[in-house]
């Protein structure tokens, strides 16, 4: 107590010093992050290393302790994490292309292997990144057009992660997953001819679709043709020479003197006294 | 190396226990602040404390403090620190969890557990530290829009344009906290390879039309089991088709189709307008002949000669009539006089 507050400079600096060695010993491990305890730039230990299927908060994050200035520690993630690819062409074996676009999901599973092989995770990524590009176009490649546009079905992204995930294991990481986002044709001549081949698809479609249409009609009106003429024969059968009569009663009119106040053209009527109508006329 | 470790220690101002060698100030005045109430020695308390907190931090504070207590100024800090400390206290300490959300709690960066809705009580700041996330809010994530075109190939190799809504909650906030790096660009991510994945499983015209509502919860349903993979404490609540358009650039030919199917609409309605008319118009012959025919049946001769000169009546009062004796003048009548003469009988 004297001591202190006979040279306050000196204690504070001392104070200070401590504080500092305490602080630096502890590291406060979060959750989300696996460390790595290097002494000298060897490794000596891991903290909260990932675990398959243990609970979360059960282990591993927490307060860790280490030596101050001789051990230190580097951090890798310990979440799921992604890996994206660059567009990437692939060619099928009926010689058609499809530009794809996939991505993996990963998680580090030995953090040390991990920080001795990539150092961090972004240079994983980096590394992985054209190594997921050449196994999509290997294993695509080996397929024909129609089945590259649901892969799924056959299990060729089974077949990608595994081979990718031989890789992933050098550097301590597991894949688990990978999809493909896009599969698209590539712009120019492949997307313009699928384009073309739409439209004419359409037209054909429109075209027939308006045949139909006509046939259809064209059938109506057969049936209402046929309709009629049975109703005319049932009716007027019954008697074929009055009807005779009758109708040529109905066309003189129309004839002569129009339908529906449609008057008819001119008409100068010459007619002989000894035409039936003026037979009584003549008086004879 | 050291900064990294300070960070949850050293920020906070007053943060407690850890500044013994701070001179003239009081060494965490956080705890004391009961024993006040109990003692009126200020002095002898702040000793008991000074010792207490000696062996706590393995003699590291050397001591100081004892200036405190002398003039009116050093009670004022005292107090003013006091004063921050409870505050601090009663902010970190006391959680106030609202209906939707949950805290999740990390002591000293391990989790620990979660608090309910409610008032929650932690330790204070740098050891406990609580995050709350709302796990009844529905977040949206669009995919696509009307301005630009998103283009996927569909099952029959024809080309789509979809623009579509995912809604997603956090079901699990410790998982979602702590499983996945970047939640949101993963459940883009999903969704996109999900739909992909559907749409090249069904025909373009299903995909625009009928089987919208099919693929929709296929989705969903591949997208919930992906993320489950990832064990990302994600619940899809749905995802929603918002358009499925061919692409502008063969719009024009769906049109044609369209048009083609109101043009045979319409052909068939004219051919039915006509049925309907040409029967109609059947049976109304028929029954006026029938109608006529009953008469003249009764008295066949006599009706006959009525129709006839009743029908003649009708034509010839209407026209222009020559009579002509000699059948051999027909011959010579100039027909252009007779032309002639019709306007001006038609204009009296």
């Amino acid at each position: 107590m004297d001591a202190a507050r006979r040279h306050p400079v000196a204690s504070l600096l001392i104070g200070f010093l401590l504080l500092m060695m305490i602080f630096s010993s502890i590291s406060i491990v979060p959750e989300t992050r696996q460390g790595i305890i290097t002494r000298f730039g060897k490794p000596v230990r891991i903290i909260n290393r990932y675990k398959d299927g243990a609970e979360i908060g059960q282990v591993g994050a927490g307060i860790a302790f280490r030596i101050p200035f001789v051990e230190r520690v580097d951090w890798i993630d310990k979440r799921v994490r992604d890996i994206e690819m660059d567009k990437q062409q692939v060619l099928s074996t009926d010689q058609l292309r499809l530009e794809v676009d996939a991505f993996a999901r990963y998680r580090v599973v030995d953090p040390l292997r991990m920080y001795i092989r990539a150092r961090s995770t972004d240079q994983f990524e980096q590394t992985l990144a054209p190594i997921l590009g050449s196994q999509l176009r290997n294993e695509l490649g080996k397929r024909p057009f129609a089945s590259l546009l649901s892969p799924e079905r056959e299990g060729v992204m089974g077949n990608i992660r595994q081979g990718l995930d031989r890789v992933a294991r050098q550097y301590g990481a597991e894949i688990i997953d990978v999809r493909i986002k896009k599969a698209d044709l590539p712009d120019g001549t492949p997307l313009q001819s699928a384009f073309d081949r739409m439209r004419t698809a359409r037209q054909q479609e429109a075209r027939s679709i308006e045949a139909t249409g006509l046939k259809k009609a064209q059938i109506i009106r057969a049936e209402a043709d046929a309709e009629a003429a049975n109703t005319y024969a049932a009716a007027f059968g019954k008697d074929p020479e009055f009807y005779n009569f009758y109708r040529a009663m109905q066309s003189y009119e129309t004839t002569f003197l129009g339908v529906n106040g449609n008057k008819p053209a001119q008409t100068n009527i010459i007619l002989s006294p000894n035409d039936e109508y003026l037979k009584e006329f003549t008086g004879r | 190396m050291f900064s990294d470790n300070k960070g949850p220690w050293g920020s906070p101002p007053g943060s407690g226990g850890g500044d013994p060698p701070s001179g003239d100030e009081p060494a965490g005045p956080w705890g004391e602040t009961p024993k006040r109430r109990n003692r009126p020695d200020p002095v002898s308390s702040l000793d008991e404390f000074l010792q207490r907190s000696r062996g706590r931090f393995g003699g590291g504070g050397s001591g100081g403090g004892l200036g405190f207590g002398g003039g009116p100024s050093g009670s004022l800090i005292f107090w003013a620190v006091v004063a921050v400390a409870s505050l601090w206290l009663l902010v970190t300490v006391f959680h106030r969890i609202a209906p939707e959300e949950r805290g999740v709690v990390t002591r000293f960066g391990r989790y620990s557990h979660t608090l309910s809705p409610g008032v929650g009580l932690t330790l204070p700041a740098p050891i406990d530290r609580v995050q709350k996330l709302n796990v009844e809010e529905i977040r949206n994530i669009d995919i696509g829009s009307a301005a630009e075109e998103t283009l996927m190939l569909t099952g029959d190799q024809n080309i789509i344009d979809i623009a579509y809504q995912v809604r997603w909650l956090i079901r699990d906030p410790e998982q979602f906290l702590y499983e996945l790096a970047e939640p949101e660009e993963t459940i883009r991510q999903v969704a996109e390879s999900s739909m992909r994945q559907i749409v090249a499983q069904v025909t373009l015209q299903d995909a625009m039309g009928v089987k919208r509502g099919d693929i929709e919860s296929r989705v969903q349903e591949e997208m919930q089991q992906t993320l489950d993979g990832y064990q990302s404490g994600i619940a899809i609540q749905g995802v929603a088709i918002k358009q499925a358009d061919p692409p502008a650039a063969v719009n024009d030919a769906f049109k044609e189709v369209n048009a083609a199917q109101q043009k045979a609409q319409s052909y068939i309605n004219n051919a039915n307008a006509y049925a309907l008319q040409l029967r109609q118009k059947a049976q109304g012959d028929a029954t006026a002949f029938d109608k006529v025919y009953e008469q003249y049946k009764l008295a066949p001769g006599v009706t006959k000669r009525r129709m006839y000169y009743e029908t003649m009546e009708r034509i010839l009062q209407n026209v222009d009539k020559t009579i002509v004796e000699t059948p051999g003048v027909t011959t010579y009548l100039p027909l252009s006089e007779i032309r002639r003469s019709t306007p001006r009988t038609g204009g009296q």
